[in-house]
Parts: C-alpha cells; structure tokens; sequence
C-alpha cells in the first residue's frame, strides 16, 4: 500500500521548498555556511556556474566524494547536477540518495536530442525553461520541479526577467483563451493539449518555478519573487561575493519579506561586492548556456 | 467565522490557506508578531524547519509564538511544524517553540527517495486518509497527557497534547481536508463561550 517515487511525493518535495532559497555550493564548508543561513537546500556541484564558464571545457556531474561530503554536512536537502540526457549520471546521483537532481544546462549537454525520461527514475527532477512549451516538454517527461533557465554564471538577473514573464505570461494567455483555441496553441507551443487544459483550469503551472540563472543580490531575489516565481535559486551569487555569510542571510531574508522594501534597504547595506557581472551581448551566441535544450 | 492563521515564513503556506478557506475559516499569512493578534488558531506548515527557525529568530517571533501558544488556542504543525512545536528534537539540544510533549526525529524514513504516501486510518478521522510523506519526522516518543492519533509501521506519525495538535505528514498536499476540519473542531466556537462549558457541566 505504501508507494515512493509517486508524482505528489516528488512534486510534493518541490512544494516544501516553496519561499526558499536553493544555493550553489562546492564543498562541506559551503553547505555549513549554507544551511546556517537558511538556505531550504544546497545543490552540491564541482564548480559554480561562473568558474564552468571560465573554464570552459566539458563540465560534468560532479565527483561524488564532493556530493557525498555535502550530503554528510547538511541536514536540509541535497540537490545535484546531472547533464542533459545523461541517464548514468542521474542513475548515480539517485543510488547514492541525492534528494533532487536538476538536469541542467549549466553543464555540457551529454545528448542534444533527447532529454531524461525522468518518469523513469524515483528520485525527482528539476529542469530549466525559458517558455511555456518547454515547461510543458519537461512536465511531459517527468520533471516536478521547473526554474528559469535565466543565463547562468552571470550576474545578470536580465534573462531569467525574461523567462519568467515569458512563462507567466504564457499561463495568462492559455487561461483566458477558450476551449476551442487550445489545441492551436498547443501546436504553436509544442505543448500537449491535455497539458495546456490542465494549466488552464489551474490557472498556473502544475508544479513549483523557481527562478535561477543571474541572481546576485537581495533585491535580485525579491525582484524574482515580485514577478511571481514560487523561489530562487543562487548559484554564483554568493560564494562569488566579497562577504557569502551575509550576502547569504541577506537573499534568505529578501525572499521570504520580498515586498518589504525598507527591510531589504537595510539587507543591503554594506553587504560589499556582489559578483561581478556580465553583459549578456557579450556572450557569443554559441556560448550561452540558456541556448542548451530544446 | 474562526480567523486561522499560517505561519507564511516558507514552506507549504499556500495550500493550508485553500485548505482552511475550503473548510468555512478566515485564512491569515502570519509573517511578523502583529499578524499573530485576533486569531483563534495558527497552522504551522510543512517546509524545512531549519529555515523557518532561523526566520523565527531573526524577525522576534520566537516569544511571540511562545505566548500564543500559553494562550491555549490550538496550534497545529505538519512535518517541520511539528518539528517547530515539539519539546524535544532528537539530536538537537535546543528546541524550538518546544510547547508540545513529543520528541521528534528529523528525516527519520530516510532521503527524498525514500519518501511515499501511504493510507492512514488516524483516530477521530473516519476512514482512509492518503497521507503524503516528505522526508518526514516521526514521533519517537509522547508524553503522558499525549494521545496518539496514527502509527504507520510502527512509528507514530500524528499526536494530540491539548491545544496542540502534530503530524508528520502533509495533508495540506491533498485535496482531503478532514484533518484541517478536525483542527478547526478544536478552536472554540466564540458563540459558545457564552454557554456552561459542557465539559464541566457533566461532572456537576
């Protein structure tokens, strides 16, 4: 009678992290500073996204002594990286007990046709997307959880801005649309029929969207939270920055008082250097991370 | 009509809000010590209770929740609820409201992977009830005035000391709303407070 891996356990997981924060960190000591703060969970990885982006190469799942050594450290849950369509890689970071793995972008794409069949797996996924066509493709394989793909590594909150509205706007149209329209949108999205009848008597997503990718300040986060997303995640944001402990405590508190302006004046002063940015224009097309799935 | 505030720090707040609604009660996002005013009852959702401490803390509300709680109006905690009511956390010397007689263990059937949903026959709520778990807590042991509502496998999973009511599951993840309404039953009606209290009546 008792069932794991069901759709509202991995769904239902997402939704605990709901007003949370979700943060990038590459070893035990990171998550510590992490979990201190009140991050509602770490994804553990071998390089934020800033480092993968300087570095340049393939980035793949990390080793996972540093997963293990994260998992030991913590007591909230423990996300993981897996690359696109790299059905091995998810099947390790799900046999060594990794809470949610996100099939991301950030790394180098192990398969540009296919994603995961993540329905597959008892472990829960979260993917990036930039569209309600791609929400809708990744719901369809199994992801419970979505975020913004945004453009990661960055410091510029301008692309995951764009994905949000995009998303949420996308939701608004379907929901005011009647019956008989539907279907031409859902071929105009690349969306299923029944997905997109599903969003429209919802009127939202049937699952939690956090947003992600460019994160760097308290503001940063509340703007994300004001224009609707259910969280955020910080990658680079804050062990990029000149003070992580409080450039941390400053997002956890952003996020949940987000409409509280005098409140995230006062987080923000003397937090010292955010991450250095990024103009997105100078990134070459072929380079940009948010550019990766379909 | 009953005024039922949620704690809206983080976690499941949205749906306990529909959840309350749907049962005929005002909802309240409880997030500063001013929202705790004029409520009957306070709802503290399932989330992760590290976070939610660490807020707690941070905005003055531990004393605050402390005192309503010595009000004796009916709190009830889901997963990192209970986690934030018990007296006892295993593992852990400090507490957190620490109101409720039960000590608790964190994460206590495992990872993500690990966590199901399983029917539940809970006392005082008819029939089966499709209980969500998420990396649940469980009740390791409850004081003597405590009763017991559910044991799934041999750990228990829902308690009742007074006012203060604990599950380590997430009914605010289904559509059931039973338990939401027996919460609701446990807040005194303002109407009858003008009527002998039945209880002491029957002992005249």
């Amino acid at each position: 009678m008792t069932e794991q891996g069901t759709d509202r356990v991995k769904r239902g997981m997402a939704e605990m992290q709901k007003g949370g924060v979700i943060m990038d960190v590459v070893n035990a000591e990171q998550a510590r500073i992490a979990e201190a703060a009140g991050a509602t969970a770490v994804m553990a990885l071998e390089r934020v996204p800033s480092d993968i982006r300087r570095d340049g190469g393939v980035a793949r799942m990390a080793d996972p002594r540093i997963t293990e050594e994260v998992m030991k450290a913590v007591s909230i849950p423990v996300m993981a990286k897996a690359r696109i369509g790299h059905i091995v890689e998810a099947r390790i970071l799900e046999a060594m007990g990794v809470d949610y793995i996100d099939e991301s972008e950030v790394l180098t794409p192990a398969d540009e046709e296919f994603h995961l069949l993540k329905n597959q797996y008892t472990v829960p996924f979260v993917c990036g997307c930039r569209n309600l066509g791609e929400a809708a493709r990744r719901i369809g394989e199994g992801a419970s959880m979505l975020r913004t793909k945004g453009e990661p590594g960055t410091g510029n909150i301008v692309e995951a801005v764009r994905h949000l509205r995009q998303v949420n706007a996308e939701i608004r149209k379907v929901v005011a649309m009647s019956e008989d329209e539907l279907m031409t949108e859902a071929r105009n999205l690349g969306a299923s029929y029944e997905f997109l009848k599903e969003v429209k008597s919802l009127g939202r997503l049937p699952v939690v969207n956090f947003a992600a990718g460019g994160i760097a300040t308290p503001a940063d986060a509340a703007l994300m939270m004001e224009l609707g997303a259910d969280g955020v995640f910080v990658g680079s944001g804050i062990f990029k920055s000149d003070n992580p402990e409080r450039f941390a405590r400053a997002i956890v508190e952003a996020t949940t008082h987000y409409q509280d302006y005098k409140l995230i004046a006062e987080l923000s002063k003397d937090l010292g250097i955010a991450m250095k940015g990024i103009e997105i224009s100078t990134i070459a097309a072929g380079e940009r991370m948010q550019e990766r799935g379909w | 009509m009953k005024r039922v505030g949620v704690l809206a720090l983080q976690g499941a707040v949205r749906e306990h809000i529909k959840s309350v609604q749907a049962c005929g009660a005002e909802a309240i996002a409880v997030k500063w010590p001013k929202d705790l005013e004029n409520l009957d009852g306070l709802i503290l959702p399932g989330g992760e209770s590290t976070t939610m401490r660490r807020l707690i803390d941070r905005y003055g509300l531990m004393e605050p929740l402390r005192e309503f709680a010595q009000t004796g109006k009916p709190m009830f905690g889901t997963c990192a609820g209970l986690i934030l009511l018990a007296e006892t956390v295993v593992g852990s010397d400090d507490a957190h409201l620490g109101v409720m007689d039960v000590t608790v263990e964190r994460n206590s059937f495992g990872r993500q992977v690990d966590s199901f949903e399983a029917p539940l026959e809970i006392r005082g709520i008819a029939g089966p009830f499709e209980a969500v778990f998420i990396r649940a807590p469980h009740i390791v042991s409850v004081g003597a005035g405590t009763e017991v509502l559910c044991v799934h496998n041999g750990k228990i999973v829902m308690a009742k000391d007074g006012q203060f009511l604990g599950c380590s599951f997430h009914p605010e993840l289904t559509d059931d709303h039973r338990i939401t309404n027996y919460f609701l039953s446990m807040i005194q009606d303002k109407s009858d407070l003008l009527l002998p209290n039945p209880s002491t009546y029957s002992k005249v």
